[in-house]
C-alpha cells in the first residue's frame, strides 16, 4: 500500500490513492480499539469491586445493620448505626473545614495571587500537603487537639479529614477559574463591578460545576480514609453524637471487623463496605444532580 | 445624555513599551467617534484608557488626563465608578455564561445591589429593545441562557446589558468584527440610534464602517495619533500623506 506512493512529494495528492484509504481506515480502528480498550481498564476494576462487595455483603445487609451497635463476639446480629453515623458526622465537620478554606484559597491563587511569591508559597505547601500520608496527617492533628485536650473526640477526626480535603479542592478550583475566558472577567469588570463580586457572581458561577467536582472528589477520598482517625475519632462501639467523645467510622469499624479472627465480623465488614462505597456514589450524586438543576438550557 | 469627552497628553505602556504617545483629542457628546488603524497602532488601548480598563492588565501604565463630562477619571474617582458611567462592547461577544438573557442584561444593576423587580424588568425590557433585540427574544428570556443565542444576538445581548446600568459613553471595541454581513448591519443600524442618547467611540478595522457610522474619525499609527477630523474630510481630503495612503490601501 505505502510502497505504492513516491516519498519525494512535498504536498499531498489530491486524489488520495485505495492504499492510503485503507491504511488511514485501518489506523482509525487500531486507536479506537485502543481507546475502549483502555476505558475498559479503568472501568472494569470499579464493576469488579461492586460485584465483589455485592455478592460478599449483601446477604449480610438486614435492617438490623442499619439500627443496632455492635455487638460482642459470639452474640448475634449487631450493625453498624453508630458508624454509619459517625462517618456522617466527620464527614460533615471535614466539609465544613475544608470547602470553604480549599475553595477561597483556589479563588485567591487564580484571582488574586497569579504568579505573586505568596500564591506559588500556597501552590507548593498544597502540593506537600496533598502527598502527606494520612496517618501522618494523623499524628500530627492527634499532637495539635488530641495531646493537649487528653481524650480522643469526632472533633479531632473530622479536623484531620478536613485539611486532608483542602489542597485536592484548592488545586481543583483555581484549575476551574482559569478555565473561565478572561473575556468573561473583562465583561464584569466594564460593567462597573468591584472585583470581589465580579470573582463570587460571574467567575466562581461559571466554574461552579468544575469546583462541585473537585470538593466531591475530595468528600470521596476522605470518606474512606481510616489512618487518619485512628488517633483521633478512635473508634467507638456506642451510638454518639457527641463531637467532644471518641466516635466510629465505617473504615474504623470495617478495620476492626476485618483484622478480626472471626466469620460473624468478617461479614458485617463486607456489608461495612458495602455500604461505604453506596453511600459515597450517592452523595456525590445527589450533590451533582442539585447543583446541575440550576443549569440552563443551551448551556455549553 | 452622552458627554463629551477631552484626552491631553495621554500616555500608555504595556511594561516597557510604550504604546500610546502624547494623545490629545476632543470626542464631542452625542456623535459617534470612530478610530482607524492598522492592527496594534494603539487604538484598543486607547479605548481602554476611557474607562480604566487598560490599567487591569498586570505591568500596564497610563499617564496624562481624560476628562469626561469634565470629571478628570484618573483623579480622585475609583475605576469601578468610572465603568459604570462608560459602558464597553468588546470584540467577542462575551454573555454570562450561566445566566439566562435577562439576568445578563440585568447583571450591572442586580449584582451591584438593585433589587426592585419592578424597574430591573423594566429596564431589562427598555435595554433590549434599545438594542434591538427584545423582539427575538422576549419568549424566553428566563429559559434560555445568553450563550445559547447566535453570535450576532449574542453581541446585541452585550450592548443591552452595557445599557443597562445607563452610561454616559459607550465604547465599542471592533463590536462587529466577529459578526457575518446581516449583523454587522444590524449593529451599524443601532450605533446609530444610540448616539442621541450616547457618546459612542469605536475603533474598527473597516474604513466603510467608519464611514457609514461616525460624524467624527481619528487615524491612529504607531501609538500617534496622526489625524483627527470629521468623517468626510479624513476620507476625501485628508491633511497627512499617512492617512491618504492608509485610506487608499497602500499599507495596513
Amino acid at each position: 500500500m505505502a510502497a505504492s506512493t513516491p516519498t519525494n512529494i512535498q504536498r499531498p495528492p489530491l486524489r488520495t490513492s485505495r492504499g492510503n484509504h485503507v491504511r488511514r481506515n485501518m489506523m482509525n480502528i487500531l486507536v479506537s480499539v485502543l481507546a475502549i480498550a483502555a476505558t475498559a481498564l479503568v472501568i472494569l476494576p470499579l464493576i469488579r469491586i461492586f460485584i465483589y462487595l455485592l455478592a460478599k455483603g449483601f446477604s449480610s445487609l438486614s435492617w438490623a445493620f442499619f439500627t443496632q451497635q455492635p455487638k460482642p463476639v459470639g452474640m448475634p446480629g449487631g450493625g453498624m448505626e453508630n458508624s454509619i453515623v459517625g462517618s456522617a458526622i466527620l464527614l460533615l465537620i471535614a466539609s465544613v473545614i475544608g470547602v470553604p478554606i480549599g475553595v477561597s484559597a483556589g479563588i485567591f491563587l487564580a484571582e488574586f495571587g497569579r504568579s505573586s511569591k505568596i500564591a506559588n508559597a500556597v501552590r507548593f505547601t498544597a502540593d506537600v500537603l496533598n502527598g502527606v500520608p494520612s496517618i501522618v496527617m494523623g499524628i500530627a492533628v492527634s499532637a495539635l487537639i488530641v495531646l493537649p485536650q487528653k481524650h480522643f473526640s469526632a472533633f479531632a477526626g473530622g479536623v484531620a479529614l478536613g485539611i486532608m480535603m483542602i489542597p485536592t479542592i484548592t488545586r481543583t478550583t483555581e484549575e476551574m477559574l482559569l478555565l473561565v475566558p478572561s473575556s468573561i472577567r473583562e465583561a464584569a469588570l466594564g460593567l462597573g463591578l468591584p472585583q470581589w463580586r465580579s470573582v463570587l457572581s460571574i467567575t466562581l458561577r461559571s466554574a461552579s460545576a468544575g469546583v462541585v467536582t473537585g470538593c466531591m472528589l475530595a468528600f470521596a477520598r476522605v470518606a474512606g480514609e481510616t489512618a487518619p482517625l485512628l488517633f483521633t475519632a478512635f473508634g467507638s462501639s456506642i451510638l454518639s453524637v457527641d463531637l467532644n467523645q471518641p466516635i466510629s467510622a465505617l473504615p474504623l469499624q470495617i478495620y476492626v471487623y476485618a483484622i478480626s479472627p472471626y466469620d460473624e465480623w468478617h461479614r458485617l465488614a463486607w456489608a461495612g463496605a458495602l455500604v461505604l462505597i453506596v453511600l459515597i456514589v450517592v452523595s456525590v450524586a445527589l450533590v451533582r444532580f442539585f447543583v446541575g438543576r440550576g443549569a440552563l438550557k443551551g448551556n455549553r | 445624555m452622552g458627554v463629551g469627552i477631552d484626552v491631553n497628553n495621554l500616555n500608555a505602556w504595556y511594561g516597557s513599551n510604550h504604546t500610546l504617545q502624547d494623545i490629545n483629542l476632543k470626542v464631542p457628546a452625542n456623535h459617534a467617534t470612530a478610530l482607524i488603524g492598522p492592527s496594534g497602532c494603539g487604538k484598543s488601548t486607547f479605548v481602554r484608557c476611557l474607562n480604566r480598563m487598560h490599567e487591569t492588565t498586570p505591568g500596564a501604565r497610563v499617564e496624562g488626563s481624560v476628562e469626561i463630562g469634565g470629571l478628570d477619571i484618573y483623579k480622585g474617582a475609583s475605576p469601578v465608578e468610572i465603568r459604570r458611567r462608560v459602558g464597553m462592547v468588546f470584540q467577542r461577544p462575551n454573555p454570562f455564561p450561566t445566566m439566562s438573557i435577562y439576568d445578563n442584561v440585568a447583571a450591572g444593576l442586580k449584582l451591584n445591589g438593585f433589587r426592585n423587580r419592578r424597574v430591573l424588568d423594566e429596564v431589562v425590557e427598555r435595554s433590549l429593545k434599545s438594542a434591538a433585540l427584545w423582539e427575538e427574544v422576549k419568549s424566553d428570556l428566563r429559559k434560555k441562557s445568553g450563550a445559547s443565542l447566535s453570535g450576532g444576538q449574542q453581541q446585541r445581548l452585550c450592548i443591552a446589558r452595557a445599557l443597562a446600568v445607563d452610561p454616559e459613553v459607550l465604547l465599542m471595541d471592533e463590536p462587529a468584527s466577529a459578526l457575518d454581513p446581516v449583523s454587522t448591519s444590524k449593529i451599524e443600524d443601532l450605533i446609530f440610534e444610540l448616539k442621541s442618547q450616547y457618546t459612542i467611540v469605536i475603533v474598527t478595522h473597516n474604513m466603510q464602517q467608519a464611514a457609514r457610522v461616525a460624524e467624527n474619525t481619528g487615524f491612529f499609527l504607531s501609538g500617534k495619533l496622526v489625524e483627527f477630523d470629521q468623517t468626510h474630510k479624513i476620507f476625501t481630503n485628508p491633511r497627512d500623506k499617512r492617512t491618504e495612503d492608509y485610506i487608499t490601501g497602500r499599507f495596513g
